[in-house]
């Protein structure tokens, strides 16, 4: 272990200042690659957690931490054990909103480093203090949005969005604000305090009004944009600091946080701006009220039809299990697997159709039914499945709406309007285990509600609909 | 703007445009496990946590500095911790009937 003076650049100096981060760089970029196949993606976590570790020892060795020493060893220690509980405490179902409180406190770090960056007396360059203001502000908001993302998952706070009188313009007014400070930041010295208390209450505040205004469905799109921020956030910091590793990763996460967002939206047919701004639930609204009526006096209908959805799953070849959100929220994907083992043991064909979006996170489905060891092999992408309904005996709609609602392709004017949905209407017999017949997070009546004869709706929650299947087949 | 701080902006323009290229291909079964992984990379600011901790002369500062490395060092070890935890869970049919549950 040598530490060698910033003044004297020789050739060990450059390599060992560019070439190791370089090198952990790749190492990480190699471990995202291995993310990309099933069978190496554990490793490729496990080779990206070693090159964070490398780097951590990496910069141990570098720093002259002497006077601090005692203060980020008992930080790392606090930080180590609060993480071994939690990691092995957290459960499945718990997981969008981990998410969202694992990357809220990366944003505080950052935020952190650069308040500390900006108030540590010495002199900066002006491509210091810019960065620093914007990592600060950044963190802060990713901060302040994933808390109350996570809130909301978890239920602290109330699911739907809350929209304040203007604010649209208070959001746009802030983001402005934020800019001018941070811009003033290398033109007013010696103001650094005041500066850091405003950007910090700043991006505070406007993380929380950014994440209070979005709500249910929305919220894959709000937890993996504000995975990018938080990137971004980490990336800005680095470039405070001079940190080569820290500008990379921050860069590689925010670009993947942004390409997450990107999907979701497509999958949703929403442009970002609307997800951020909330048009389109806003004007969904009256119509809600009025529809939701006209289900409810619909729904008696194929309550008193004889049909028996055991019969249903007897006399069905193909099957396709279409879980939604409401699986997750019942916690019914124990029973989900029982019921395809059974159908299964009957020699059925049983197959899962996963619609992008379904649940709260990207890819919420695969890690809950995973979860129960559904093989994974078994989990088919929307656009895959979509054709095989129409030569489908039965599909079975596990509490799920906006995403096999038909009026996405018929009801122009609604939100829904032009999103891909998954086509379980073209299955032979429909089954939908549904909490209620009130429509989806969107707000559009669901037409698969109005009770055509092959359509079989199981009211309530879905883990007790799928018990009273298991009971019937078994 | 100096020479490091070009490379810097640069380093980070190159490291989005890789990491978009790479991400691209993972599917959309294994995304929330992506996320997860690139959320615990998010800690990295540990690494400038550190630094700027050890830079610090005021006890305040150091404490803030404390909190901010615990804060880093939960969103990096947790988040991959919980990131192994559910990629151990993603099994194929052989291996599903070779566990035996």
């Amino acid at each position: 272990m040598t530490t060698v003076p910033e003044a004297s650049l020789g050739l060990a100096e450059i390599i060992l200042a560019i070439g190791v981060p370089l090198l952990l760089s790749l190492g990480v970029l190699y471990g995202i690659k291995m993310m990309s196949k099933v069978k190496t993606a554990a490793s490729g976590n496990r080779l990206s957690a070693l090159c964070m570790l490398l780097a951590i020892i990496y910069v141990f060795m570098r720093t002259d931490l002497s006077g601090s020493l005692v203060y980020i060893i008992l930080g790392l220690a606090i930080g180590t054990l609060i993480s071994i509980v939690i990691t092995l405490r957290v459960k499945m179902i718990q997981m969008p909103q981990m998410v969202g409180l694992l990357n809220g406190l990366g944003g505080l770090a950052s935020a952190l480093a650069a308040i500390l960056t900006l108030l540590s007396g010495e002199t900066q360059s002006g491509f210091s203090l810019v960065t620093s203001g914007l990592a600060l502000a950044v963190g802060a908001l990713t901060f302040s949005g994933s808390m109350v993302a996570a809130g909301k998952l978890q239920g602290l706070l109330p699911q739907k969005p809350k929209v304040y009188a203007g604010h649209h313009t208070i959001t746009a007014l802030m983001a402005l604000a934020m800019l001018v400070l941070i811009a003033l930041l290398p033109v007013v010295p010696g103001y650094n305090g005041m500066f850091c208390l405003l950007l910090g209450v700043l991006g505070l505040l406007f993380g929380y009004i950014f994440a209070i205004r979005v709500g249910g469905a929305d919220m894959p799109i709000t937890i993996s944009l504000l995975n990018s921020s938080s990137g971004v956030a980490a990336g800005i910091a680095g470039m405070a600091l001079g940190d080569i590793l820290l500008v990379s990763v921050g860069g590689i996460v925010g670009a993947s946080g942004l390409l997450l967002t990107q999907i979701m939206c497509r999958s949703m047919n929403r442009t970002l701006s609307a997800v951020l701004f909330g048009r389109a639930p806003a004007a969904a609204k009256p119509e809600q009220a009025q529809e939701t009526k006209a289900s409810e006096a619909a729904v008696e209908m194929p309550e008193s039809a004889p049909a028996d959805p055991v019969d249903w799953l007897i006399e069905a070849q193909s099957i396709i299990i279409i879980p939604g959100y409401g699986m997750a929220l019942s916690q019914a994907q124990e029973q989900v697997k029982t019921l395809t083992d059974l159908l299964e043991a009957k020699g059925k064909d049983v197959r899962f159709a996963i619609h992008p979006v379904a649940g709260r996170m990207p890819g919420h489905m695969n890690v809950l039914l995973a979860e129960v060891d559904v093989p994974y092999e078994k989990l088919y992408e929307m656009e895959t499945i979509n054709p095989d309904f129409s030569s489908t005996d039965l599909a079975i709609v596990i509490g799920a709406n906006d995403v096999v609602n038909p009026a996405a392709n018929t009801a122009e004017g609604t939100p829904i309007y032009g999103m891909p949905v998954l086509s379980a209407e073209d299955a032979r017999r429909l089954m939908i285990l549904n909490f209620d017949t009130k429509p989806g997070y969107a707000g559009v009546h669901n037409p698969l509600y109005d009770g055509a004869s092959n359509i079989h709706l199981m009211l309530g929650d879905a883990k007790g609909s799928l018990e009273q299947l298991i009971a019937g087949l078994g | 703007m100096t020479g490091l701080e070009g490379v810097l902006v640069l380093v980070f323009l190159v490291a989005a445009v890789l990491g978009y290229k790479l991400i691209k291909a993972v599917p959309s079964l294994l995304h929330t496990p992506l996320m997860s992984g690139m959320n615990a990379l998010s800690g990295i600011t540990i690494l400038g946590m550190i630094t700027v901790t050890a830079f610090s002369q005021s006890v305040l500062a150091r404490l803030v500095g404390m909190l901010g490395i615990i804060a880093a060092v939960i969103n990096v070890v947790a988040g991959f911790g919980v990131t192994d935890r559910m990629l151990r869970m993603f099994k194929g049919g052989k291996e599903a009937v070779g566990k035996g549950s």
